[in-house]
């Protein structure tokens, strides 16, 4: 399988090469690394491309461009893989992300890199069509009081969904939670059964449920 | 002679000499209700002492008021100007509170030295154009002296009744020295915060991580096992003090505030409520950037006071920009179905919040009767800048 080809934007120098390396070290070619929003709009042009690492703040108005990016390079080609960084997170942003209601999006606070074997795994996940949130905004989400149709999940289900919309395999929600791969299969399907999901591929009905758990 | 209160007035119509002289009739006919009110008042003060005095003045201040109020409107339709209410907003409480609230408004005494001209020189202008008309023989007099006589008399009402250029500027800068200092109190305790923040949290944690990567350095050789655990602490202990350095970013300006402006930004913050909070209205511009910052933290310590206290089952927030007597305002509602009974006074919280919002000129009201609904209404006069924040998508979920 030839290695997949990302477009980084990053504006800041040091982090740019330092994501590239990181990258390039893993496996992937990242076919344009740019500095701001203008580049980064030509740069999703070419047809020729697996994903997108983008960094939220960038010139010119040094706002919310690569997350505007991001879902305007989704609406255009549905499902391209998006992982986007951001010095911080917010719920609202996540939903915005995901509101077109298709995985392969990831949405991590920069720091998250420091672990370069967690944030890999993140990028070949959101390449794989999965669904990565920063345990930020899922501990947010997790305070809130409960709400249908997720009050019918125990609260052992919902601790896995939670672990689900972090993007993470059985195998590792299972040792987190200290609990067999076996149990954790039990769970998921149990939450698949009270949302409602329908029988459909395993990546899809995971994005499913975690759009659910973010209420959209 | 230049106009006390500048309040932009709509071009009208002078009124017409019958109607002055009606004006007139009605100002005359209120030789009895001033009277009354005026002996209700004086006889009410002297008898004080007892129950029945409180209640006397308690039943002439409206009377007076009422009439006060007319001749207001009359004198501002003879002089083409607006004159509005002088009256210090009366304060929540029992009537004791707000009896006392009256009595301490300079503008209730000079409405006393009012009736006095006006059941005296005035009230004899007053009577003097209803003459020249009723007597017809100085029909002339009348045709060219009723807008004078009306006129003069309706300039020593608006000298009475309302404050004049000199007053009402005192009444600001005494309200600007208050609301300066308080500004320079708040951004003062603004910064001591911030410097043990950042102290006690980001500095703290890198010097832990300069110790642990300088232990490193030593172990290397030694134990390369034990200094791989030291430098894996160390990032630990970095990712910490990112993780401080980004809560003490967002206590001095959150980055979804600068992203989406206020509108955006209280949608964000909605949607980290534990409690479901709806938020309502769409601002069509931006305010300038310190006000929007200084309603969003008073929005955040509503919602953060009503998650402690209320114990209630959701909230709502309502923006809006109207129109008020003091021109456009930014209005920004804050409710919740709670138990309701929150004080203003019992935390330092939400007086930060009315310090904060007076540097503005705004305010802050609460209503929060026992049993809910708890309802916290901000308002900031100020105009909106043209462009709206950008929209990423058509409309976020609901909050």
């Amino acid at each position: 399988m030839p290695a997949e080809r990302l477009v980084l934007a990053e504006d800041n120098a040091l982090l740019r090469a330092g994501l590239t390396q990181l990258l390039e070290g893993s496996g992937f070619v990242v076919a344009r690394a740019v500095d701001n929003a203008v580049e980064l709009d030509e740069a999703l042009l070419e047809p020729d491309l697996d994903g997108a690492v983008l960094d939220v703040r960038m010139p010119p108005t040094f706002t919310d461009e690569g997350l505007r990016a991001a879902i305007e390079v989704r609406a255009r080609r549905p499902g391209f893989p998006v992982l986007v960084l951001s010095q911080y997170v917010e719920q609202l942003y996540a939903r915005e992300l995901l509101a077109s209601g298709e995985g392969a999006v990831g949405y991590l606070l920069k720091d998250r890199v420091s672990d370069v074997r967690e944030f890999v795994d993140g990028v070949r996940r959101v390449l794989a069509g999965g669904t990565v949130l920063d345990p930020e905004v899922v501990a947010t989400v997790m305070a809130r009081q409960r709400d249908q149709p997720l009050d019918r999940l125990t609260s052992r289900e919902r601790e896995v969904l939670g672990l689900m919309a972090e993007g993470r395999s059985n195998a590792s929600i299972g040792s987190s939670l200290h609990v067999t791969e076996k149990a954790v299969a039990k769970h998921i399907n149990s939450i698949f059964a009270k949302l409602d999901l329908p029988v459909d591929l395993e990546v899809n009905r995971r994005v499913q449920a975690v759009l659910a758990y973010l209420r959209l | 002679m230049s106009d006390p209160n500048p309040v932009p007035t709509q071009e009208r119509a002078q009124p017409g000499r019958l109607l002055l002289t009606a004006y007139a009739a009605e100002q005359v006919l209120w030789m009895v209700p001033l009277v009354v009110g005026l002996v209700l008042f004086l006889v009410g003060g002297l008898l004080v002492v007892v129950w029945v005095g409180v209640l006397l003045v308690a039943a002439a201040i409206p009377l007076i008021r009422g009439l006060t109020h007319r001749q207001r409107h009359i004198a501002g339709r003879v002089l083409g100007v607006d004159l509005p209410s002088p009256y210090r907003p009366t304060p929540d409480g029992g009537p004791l509170i707000q009896l006392r609230s009256v009595l301490l408004d300079p503008m209730t005494w000079r409405d006393l030295v009012w009736i006095l001209w006006a059941i005296t020189v005035g009230w004899a202008i007053s009577l003097l154009v209803i003459v020249l008309l009723l007597a017809v023989a100085t029909g002339f007099f009348w045709w060219f002296g009723c807008y004078p006589l009306m006129w003069m008399r309706s300039q020593v009402d608006r000298v009475l009744l309302t404050y004049g250029n000199t007053e009402t500027l005192e009444r600001r800068v005494a309200a600007l020295t208050r609301s300066r200092a308080e500004a320079v109190d708040h951004s003062a305790a603004e910064l001591r915060r911030l410097e043990r923040d950042l102290h006690d949290g980001t500095q703290a944690r890198l010097v832990a991580v300069s110790m642990s990567l300088g232990m490193a350095e030593e172990l290397f050789e030694r134990d390369p096992e034990a200094a791989r655990r030291t430098v894996s602490e160390a990032r630990a202990a970095t990712s910490a003090a990112i993780a401080d350095l980004r809560s003490v970013v967002r206590g001095i300006h959150p980055p979804v505030l600068a992203d989406r402006g206020l509108d955006g930004a209280i949608r964000a913050l909605a949607l980290d409520m534990a409690v479901p909070v709806q938020v309502v209205g769409e601002l069509a511009g931006r305010p300038p950037a310190p006000i929007e910052s200084a309603v969003y933290f008073a929005v955040a310590e509503c919602l953060a006071n009503s998650a402690k206290h209320a114990g209630h089952q959701q909230a709502w927030v309502e923006l809006s920009h109207v129109d008020s007597p003091q021109g456009r305002v930014l209005r920004v509602v804050v409710g919740d179905d709670g138990r309701g009974g929150a004080d203003v006074d019992a935390g330092t919280g939400m007086r930060g919040v009315m310090r904060r919002l007076a540097a503005f000129d705004g305010t802050m009201t609460v209503s929060s009767p026992d049993g809910g609904p708890t309802i916290v209404t901000l308002e900031v006069p100020c105009l909106l800048s043209g462009s709206s924040s950008p929209r990423t998508t058509p409309s976020s979920a609901p909050a």
